[in-house]
């Protein structure tokens, strides 16, 4: 049920991607637990504009779990303390009276800070466009049901492609790999007959172009799965690893 | 009075697309290459417009205010798209399509475009499942579908609860391979904040080119093109709390009002029945539950007025209540479809319950949607099957584990059937400036029916507009691309300039969401579910007031010339405040309730919608006249030659 | 070449390497084991691999795959810190699923190295490498550069040589627990089903692997105190 709580809120302010950042600690006073994390965070603008100075940037638009834009890091987890969530539909109640709420942005050279909790995010756009798509134009495609898919596997490339591309597992990694971001493309493509005829050269081109972004190398330590809002597995990378191994090989 | 040609071809109502297709002027590769494409937007509509554009060979600017093209929120969408296939042998069809949509609609759309709509319907699907989009499938191997609000038969094709996200991701790979092949060119992070538009050689204005603010930077920029296409989604954010995202605008299609194109049907609203209620004023928005949860819930409020009492004092478990001290007023008042009633009727249900004081949850606005029935039926994993997610992210918001206690559910903004005005070819009445998407008003009347939208975006943006944009680029590939320092581009950055300074001169001390706010609730109140004349024009005089708010005591902090959140919310916010006002006018000219616009002057004693097609059947298209004049109206007859236009009936 | 310039190139390499030495960790417990039967016996497989021509083979192909292994964990390491940006988390937690070994295997894999060199001096110096440069420096009481058994029996005997063979087989212990099933997840024979088999099977694994060289270390160390 409903109450307050009040809290000490440890926010990253950079002003841009060359300037230096730091902390700063506003008092967040008798905020609703029944209030979005986000919301909480709107609360603290509105705070901050009414005394002049300039609102926490951060990234935001859909709110409730699926634009993949939100993305703070809250007491040492990508998108907060609870499982299976985006920022956005993390509430209150999970926080406790008097305890103190560190906030940080995604923090991987893969993704430079723009300004205080807002990071650029482009460079999964670039991965994407060296090969995260099928080449067909539009137009001149066979009927829907031409060719049958079984459910099994229909169903594991929706569990791959439910990816936001948040960059949830990039902020997770210690490594700064996109590998679960890479791998769910991959296998959503690989699983289906339609995607199957490019699937050597769009692991191979994905790949190459993550590893070209400075992206790290997957050591399979797991946490991007753990962090990961929409819990896409790692038999995800895999099956990458699979893809790629096996096109390097035919090569 | 200008007369309205909507360019609606020749011939039988089934061949028309196919007559247009057959007679239409085409542009040949090599001049496609030296033809310069605006799309604002990179939602379903603007994503698929500009890959299919750039595959047809033109040269794409694709603008969007998210980070990436694959935010736009069009992702939201969870239930499904629509598409006459008839895979499941229910007796579907293209005419059946059409007629559900135009009688969904109310009887306010154009036959021609919606018979288009459903006759592209089918490709769309095709289009998706070749991108790699995993459509549900049975254990045969093919396509499932499922049941959907106002239609009959099963012919909604879903990705699990993540259907737009799936097809728009399909988009936005479609739009990465044309950015990887060259042929579009995406800026991200770029809001439009004006239209240019250009005087050709016989002096006829032509839209150009648009002018852009770098939101990183907030540097002004300029773009010309031989032709721009918005697709930038609705207005629902007039009321500041709705489904939609938190950057949902309508400024790009005030814009365009403000250049000269006109606004069509602002009043039509889509107010979604199914959304988890307000809880309280630091609310940001609403959170859309899916409508095929009717699939399987049955919703209801207690029949006994001292039981709604209790339940909204917290006295009384709904758990407690007998069967037959429900009121499943849905199934009560329409037995044909049940809790499957169009989106606009069961909303107007559910308001009428809680307006007689029946509603539940501690404000008394909100219905029950309870699957204890489902779960009987069924058993729990095969509910939890179907809708495991919706319940979680039910009872990750609410606290309420859905599987043991009936949601809680109201109705909340959530699609505008109104926008721009664009003709068959869904070209605005500016020449060179199309509109698809949400952003037109074109193909859902007066209501919109569920899993309709994602229908219309990428038959819009894949299959109409890449054939209709020829047929006016045909007569421009004489053309050269334009300069960016003509003198119409420098006048339109200096107006852009000079507003924004005024902005950041205003110095008060309000925030832009604190009179947001204000605006939502003046909307929601007296321009929301249910209007009247009266509500109508206090709304008009508040607005003014808001206006007034906005220009006397508003604060943004920060700087224009750097990246600034609030200046961006208060550019928009003037334009809801604009669109909230041609929503008013619109309400006040409609004397008639029909979809999503409710006059309560005018229904039928049972308190249903009373339809005046004698006076209304037209489509109200709102021309500018100028910052603080009322704008005219004009009218577009709307003529019904294939379907009998009847009272809408979802009872037997 | 991919090898060198992908990251799952990289990554197959370090799996391969990893696997080898594995197996060979196998067989060197098979055969320490022979010595809790008996030392004699145990010599016997000391003379018959003394530096004859396939230990030869088998130790510079050891010292190959060690390298590799080596070489590669510090490219790995240093491409992965830089692509972490220069500006660390003030607060971080480790997820209940995450392993601590996955997150730590440079520094179990630099403890591991630092026991083999204590290791090598122990035993290696004082057989192959003696047999190979025609030396005499042994132990005293060491019986020529096959007399495993007196060795195993004198550095055992000691209790900080225990002490510090017992950290290192730890050390490695975790080291294999996360690298065992991580080898197979990245040459890509892993799924949903598969990663948690891998898993159990290689936690079993890696334990009997290290209970079998601890029980020899133990068990002279307890034989010496009698």
């Amino acid at each position: 049920m409903e109450k307050n709580i009040s809290f000490k809120l440890k926010v990253w302010r950079q002003r841009g991607p060359k300037e230096k950042g730091q902390f700063k600690v506003y008092e967040m006073k008798d905020i609703p637990t029944d209030t979005s994390f986000l919301e909480m965070l709107d609360i603290l603008n509105e705070q901050l504009i009414n005394a002049g100075e300039e609102p926490v940037v951060f990234d935001h638009d859909c709110r409730e779990g699926i634009c993949g834009m939100c993305s703070l890091y809250i007491n040492g987890h990508p998108h907060g303390p609870a499982t299976g969530a985006t920022t956005c539909q993390l509430y209150m109640r999970r926080f406790k009276d008097g305890e103190t709420i560190t906030v940080e942005p995604w923090r991987s050279a893969g993704f430079p800070v723009i300004r205080d909790l807002m990071v650029d995010r482009r460079a999964y756009d670039k991965i994407m466009q060296a090969g995260g798509y099928v080449s067909i134009n539009t137009g001149g495609v066979p009927d829907a049901n031409a060719i049958p898919i079984s459910k099994e596997k229909a169903d594991l490339a929706m569990d791959a492609a439910s990816c936001i591309g948040c960059g949830a597992c990039v902020a997770a990694c210690k490594n700064g790999s996109a590998m679960l971001f890479v791998s769910a493309k991959v296998s959503q493509l690989a699983l289906l007959p339609q995607g199957q005829v490019e699937a050597a050269h769009r692991a191979k081109a994905m790949l190459s172009k993550m590893d070209e972004l400075g992206f790290g190398n997957c050591t399979n330590t797991r946490a991007c799965e753990a962090e990961c809002p929409k819990c896409i597995s790692i038999s995800n990378i895999a099956r990458l690893n699979r893809e790629f191994i096996a096109a390097k090989l035919s090569d | 009075m200008a007369t309205i040609d909507s360019k609606i071809p020749e011939g039988p109502l089934a061949e028309k697309w196919s007559n247009y297709k057959a007679h239409q002027k085409l542009v040949n590769p090599a001049n496609k290459r030296k033809l310069d494409i605006i799309v604002v937007g990179s939602g379903l509509a603007g994503a698929s417009a500009a890959a299919t554009l750039g595959d047809l060979g033109f040269k794409v600017k694709c603008f969007c205010i998210q980070d990436s093209p694959r935010r736009a929120h069009s992702i939201a969408a969870q239930g499904g798209i629509n598409a006459a296939k008839n895979y499941q042998n229910d007796g579907d069809s293209v005419y059946r399509l059409f007629y559900d949509t135009i009688k969904g609609g109310d009887y306010r759309s154009r036959e021609a475009n919606v018979y288009r709509l459903a006759e592209v319907s089918n490709n769309i699907i095709d289009q998706c499942v070749a991108q790699g989009v995993p459509f549900a499938r049975e254990y045969g191997g093919t396509l499932a579908n499922r049941s959907f609000g106002g239609a009959q038969v099963s012919r909604t094709f879903y990705a699990r609860g993540q259907t737009g996200q799936q097809l728009l991701l399909g988009a936005y790979s479609a739009l990465s391979y044309q950015v990887h092949q060259g042929n579009v060119e995406l800026f991200t992070r770029c809001e439009m904040l004006d239209l240019v538009m250009i005087k050709d050689d016989e002096g006829k204005e032509r839209a150009r080119g648009i002018i852009y603010r770098d939101l990183v930077t907030g540097e002004i920029k300029r773009c010309s093109a031989h032709a721009v296409v918005i697709g930038t989604g609705g207005y629902g954010n007039t009321y500041f709390l709705s489904t939609n995202a938190m950057g949902s605008n309508g400024s790009a299609a005030m814009q365009c009002y403000r250049k000269g194109a006109w606004f069509a049907n602002p009043a039509f609203a889509q107010i979604h029945p199914t959304c988890i209620p307000v809880h309280g004023d630091k609310q940001s928005k609403l959170t859309l539950m899916s409508e095929s949860l009717r699939n399987d819930g049955r919703i209801w409020v207690p029949k006994k007025l001292e039981d709604a009492k209790k339940l909204q004092k917290g006295e009384l478990n709904p758990n407690d209540i007998p069967d037959e001290d429900r009121d499943f007023y849905l199934e009560r008042r329409y037995p044909a479809f049940g809790n499957l009633v169009p989106r606009d009727v069961a909303s107007r249900a559910a308001k009428e319950r809680c307006d007689k004081g029946y509603g539940v949850n501690n404000t008394g606005l909100a219905v029950f949607l309870d699957f204890k029935y489902a779960i009987q039926r069924l058993g729990k994993q095969a509910v939890a099957d179907k809708y495991g997610n919706l319940f979680d992210m039910y009872e990750e918001i609410t606290d309420v584990n859905p599987y043991e206690n009936p949601m809680m559910i109201f109705p909340a903004i959530h699609y505008t059937m109104g926008g721009i005005w664009v003709d068959y070819e869904l070209q605005t009445s500016i020449p060179g400036l199309f509109a698809i998407g949400e952003c037109n008003f074109s193909d859902h009347g007066a209501n919109r029916l569920g899993a309709s939208a994602l229908m219309q975006g990428l038959a819009d943006g894949y299959f109409v507009l890449p054939y209709t944009i020829q047929n006016y680029l045909a007569d421009q590939i004489q053309v050269p691309r334009f300069s960016t320092d003509l003198p119409e581009f420098d006048a339109a950055e200096k107006a852009v300039k000079e507003k924004i300074a005024k902005i950041m001169s205003i110095n008060g001390k309000r925030s832009v969401d604190s009179i947001h706010k204000e605006l939502g609730h003046i909307m929601w109140e007296y321009v929301g579910m249910g209007r009247t004349k009266e509500s109508l024009e206090t709304a008009l005089n508040k607005l003014d007031e808001v206006e007034k708010t906005f220009w006397s005591d508003l604060r943004v902090p920060g700087d224009a010339q750097t990246l600034n959140v609030e200046l961006e919310k208060a550019l928009r916010l003037l334009d809801f405040i604009e669109i909230g006002k041609l929503m008013a006018y619109d309400g006040l000219n409609r004397e008639e309730s029909c979809g999503g616009h409710f006059r309560e002057e005018h229904q039928t004693p049972e308190g249903e919608a009373l339809r005046h097609d004698d006076k209304f059947s037209y489509v109200a298209c709102w021309n500018y006249q100028g910052e603080g004049k009322a704008p005219e109206l004009l009218k577009e007859p709307l003529n019904y030659e294939y379907i009998k236009v009847q009272t809408r009936n979802y009872k037997n | 070449m991919w090898l060198i310039d992908s990251s799952i190139g990289r990554k197959v390499v370090m799996s391969v390497t990893g696997a080898a030495l594995i197996l060979f960790l196998t067989f060197h417990m098979a055969m320490n084991c022979v010595a809790l039967i008996s030392g004699d016996a145990y010599n016997v497989i000391c003379e018959f691999l003394g530096a004859n021509w396939y230990a030869q083979v088998g130790t510079y192909g050891l010292a190959i795959l060690m390298a590799l292994h080596f070489v590669y964990a510090f490219i790995l390491t240093i491409q992965n810190r830089r692509a972490r940006g220069s500006e660390r988390y003030a607060v971080t937690e480790r997820p209940k699923s995450v392993e601590w070994a996955s997150q730590n295997m440079l520094v179990l894999g630099i403890i591991v190295l630092v026991g083999l060199l204590v290791h090598l001096a122990n035993f290696w110096s004082k057989m192959q490498l003696q047999e190979l440069i025609h030396g005499t420096n042994f132990v005293a009481g060491q019986n020529g550069p096959t007399d495993g058994a007196f060795l195993i029996q004198y550095t055992f005997s000691q209790w900080y040589f225990v002490l510090i063979y017992t950290v290192w087989l730890a050390a490695i212990w975790f080291h294999l627990s996360h690298g065992f099933w991580s080898m197979f997840q990245t040459v890509g024979w892993s799924g949903t089903k598969w990663q948690r088999r891998w898993q159990v099977i290689g936690n079993i694994y890696v334990t009997l692997v290290i209970l079998g060289f601890l029980s020899v270390v133990y068990f002279y160390f307890f034989k010496s105190l009698c």
